[in-house]
């Protein structure tokens, strides 16, 4: 053998015959005098005072991380911050709706005086415009103060505690502890937490962590089940609780849907995907003041507007196809009428109806359009042009204009929740899990469920006489 | 995005070296003198120190493992231009987790220039081993020593001279939130690359006969891929039986990494856009 052809597998033989020949655990003898080596640099260079009789972080860290109290604080961070979300997007958003609404007035009303043919106008304004607007007035109020509510959190150092407290109930799932983390940035979104999902080491679990991101509501879902919550659940009750039962409607929602991330997660990891969970070690990091203008650039530059503007550049183009389809004649019917008529059956059998399974086919690229979109269907072409602004008027539009009962609402802010994720999140986990299997996986468990899950409420209401 | 000047705070007086203007350049990497990798334990303040250098927004946050993907920037310093990389935070560089393996191949591989490793002065002995780790790796090495106002709150002094006295590389204590000792640590960079502080990184030699079979697999290692730049560290992998180096050994992979790391990357302003959201 010369030296000029070295093949890889002369190597690999040398390498054999050599550790052969070396006595046995000479690797741990190198990594335990790294650490050794490490402890003596570090006794040589350290001072700890000793006079700090108690560490303050310890302190903070022993009631939230403790078996006793560290789920119920978990609980009502969870409940303020989307308390915070929901009373505050109801203030912002009926002044948002009022502007931009009025500013598609008065656009209509130029373009009408200038003349300009009635189907420019209306694909225009009644359209690609409205579906902006909804979209805008929908989800920017809630994200605003989601956002920076969420990011606050982060920089705290709080998400690590979080996997902490909940690493028992993983495991119990067969599942990795991280996966809280994963979760948690699925709130974000989805995709994020999709890719976050790098921090497993174990390819099992992390396929677990990816195939149940998406039952945590994004960004984008959180303005349907706030609406919803707001509109229908809380209405009953009297205006002064009525941001607390909205609010109480939407965590109650959130911990379904985390309900359902342990039982798919136990699902898989004793079916397809079997395994016991790993062990791992998560630090807590210190609790860090966080830095206010980080927390305001990274949620309003990076998350709000990034997430907004994705959903703007669905909503146009949806805006659009709804204006075509509810202005081309059918029958005694409009085009978008039709196919909801036909839809109808099937989205009965749901508790749902047929304009709301059109809304969703057409929101397929974004889920967070798909209240928007629903609501142009309603109104429908010339029906009503402007979109209502108040909870009551759209409480009235529901209700009253096309039928909607509670499990209507219910069950919408189900399917919300569990349906399958949008386009970006399934092109993410192909992308994460390099197979089409997956992503595909990943579409089938989730509608699947979605499906299962709402027929089930519904045939169970109309059972018992409730719908 | 425009370039800016700030001047950043030091405690020196204005004759000393260390005091001078750092130039963030956001992205714009495209030609660049010199590249630095940023590694580190997970949640240390890597990305912190990184968005001091550049300017730029990558996201951090308060929980290890928030940077799954290297991100690449740009700075200025002493008009040397250089290029900053990223890299996942990581407890050793011996595991298969993706993260780690990222970082790992860029230090192995990239062949930076230099490798600033992040420490955390709350946490310091931890945080020595991935040093000792990098500096199996590399000779071209410095310690950042962050948070240092968190170890002041907790009463904690750390002897940076004794620091880099013992590892045989530079030491500097910093505050990368609030750049505090940054204009020192760049100048520390700047003179381990180009030589002007001599490096002595410590490294754990193992037994004689480790050695010697160390010293018989290297000069098979560097005549089958010539110009490789950590032959040593990849005969230690092989002698321990490392499957995955044993993997790109065979199948030619190893060459595939060193060219994909040394590459410029021209989808990275997009990648930013995209992946920087996290």
């Amino acid at each position: 053998m010369t030296m000029e052809n070295i093949t890889p597998n002369d190597i690999l033989a040398k390498a054999e015959a050599l550790r052969n020949n070396l006595s046995t655990g000479f690797r741990d003898e190198i990594v335990k005098s790294i650490y050794s080596e490490a402890e003596k640099v570090a006794n040589r260079a350290v001072k700890t005072a000793s006079d700090k009789k108690y560490d303050f972080d310890q302190k903070i860290d022993r009631l939230v991380t403790s078996p006793i109290t560290g789920l119920p604080i978990m609980l009502i961070l969870l409940g303020v911050v989307i308390w915070l979300t929901v009373s505050g997007a109801n203030v912002v958003s009926e002044a948002i709706a009022t502007v931009l609404f009025g500013i598609g007035d008065l656009g209509r009303s130029l373009f009408n005086q200038v003349g300009i043919q009635w189907w420019i106008t209306g694909f225009i304004w009644d359209g690609v415009y409205l579906g902006l607007a909804w979209v805008v007035s929908v989800m920017l109020p809630p994200m605003m103060i989601f956002f920076p509510a969420f990011t606050f959190l982060e920089d705290l150092g709080y998400l690590p505690r979080v996997a902490f407290n909940m690493d028992w109930l993983f495991k119990k799932a067969g599942a990795h502890g991280k996966q809280s983390l994963t979760m948690a940035m699925g709130f974000g979104c989805n995709a994020a937490g999709v890719v976050a999902t790098r921090v497993i080491d174990s390819p099992r679990e992390r396929l677990i962590a990816i195939l149940t991101n998406n039952f945590v509501p994004c960004n984008g879902r959180f303005p349907t089940l706030i609406m919803l919550a707001t509109v229908f659940v809380a209405s009953a009750f009297p205006p002064a609780l009525t941001s607390f039962v909205a609010a109480g409607t939407v965590v109650g929602v959130v911990l379904i849907g985390v309900g359902f991330t342990f039982l798919m997660s136990w699902l898989l990891s004793r079916t397809v995907l079997k395994g016991e969970a790993s062990a791992f070690t998560l630090e807590l990091p210190p609790y860090r003041k966080p830095n206010v203008g980080r927390i305001l650039y990274t949620s309003i530059i990076d998350r709000t507007v990034f997430v907004l503007w994705r959903a703007m550049q669905t909503a146009a183009p949806a805006g659009a196809i709804i204006w075509i389809l509810a202005n081309i004649p059918f029958g005694d019917v409009n085009l978008a009428r039709a196919i909801a008529d036909w839809l109808n059956p099937f989205g009965l059998l749901l508790g749902l109806d047929g304009v709301i399974l059109l809304a969703y086919i057409i929101a397929i690229p974004a889920n967070e359009i798909v209240v928007p979109t629903m609501m142009m269907v309603y109104m429908g072409a010339g029906m009503m042009i402007n979109g209502p602004s108040s909870s009551a008027s759209i409480y009235d539009l529901l209700v009253h204009g096309n039928g909607w009962t509670l499990l209507t609402a219910v069950n919408l802010m189900l399917f919300s929740l569990l349906h399958n994720p949008c386009a970006t999140t399934i092109v993410t986990i192909y992308k994460e899990t390099k197979s089409w299997k997956w992503a595909t996986v990943s579409v089938v468990i989730t509608l699947g469920t979605a499906f299962l899950v709402t027929f089930l409420t519904a045939s169970l209401a109309r059972l018992l006489g409730w719908a | 995005m425009t370039n800016t000047k700030i001047n950043l705070p030091t405690e020196h007086c204005e004759t000393c070296p260390a005091f001078t203007q750092l130039e963030q350049m956001g992205i714009k990497v495209g030609d660049f003198d010199r590249v630095v990798a940023l590694a580190g334990n997970p949640n240390t303040g890597k990305s912190t120190l990184f968005n001091a250098l550049t300017g730029l927004k990558q996201h951090t946050g308060n929980w290890p493992g928030k940077t799954v993907t290297r991100a690449e920037g740009g700075y200025q310093f002493n008009s040397v231009k250089y290029k900053i990389v990223d890299l996942p935070g990581t407890y050793s560089l011996l595991s298969a987790s993706q993260d780690e393996e990222v970082a790992r191949d860029f230090i192995l591989f990239g062949q930076p220039s230099c490798t600033i490793v992040v420490t955390d002065a709350t946490a310091l002995e931890r945080n020595l081993n991935l040093v000792m780790q990098v500096m199996e790796i590399t000779d071209k090495v410095v310690v950042a020593v962050n948070l240092m106002d968190e170890a002041r709150r907790k009463g904690v002094e750390v002897d940076t001279r004794s620091l880099a006295r013992d590892l045989g590389v530079p030491a500097i204590p910093i505050t990368a939130r609030t750049g505090e000792g940054i204009a020192t640590l760049l100048a520390a960079v700047s003179d381990v690359i180009e030589g002007n502080i001599q490096v002595k990184p410590m490294r754990v030699e193992g037994t004689p006969e480790f050695q010697k079979a160390v010293n018989q697999l290297v000069p098979m290692i560097e005549a089958m891929a010539p110009g490789i730049p950590n032959a040593r560290w990849l005969a230690i992998r092989l002698l321990d039986g490392d499957a995955r180096v044993q993997k790109a050994i065979t199948s030619g992979e190893l060459g595939e990494i060193i060219s994909r790391q040394t590459r410029a990357d021209v989808q990275f302003s997009k990648k930013m856009s995209v992946e920087g959201r996290q």
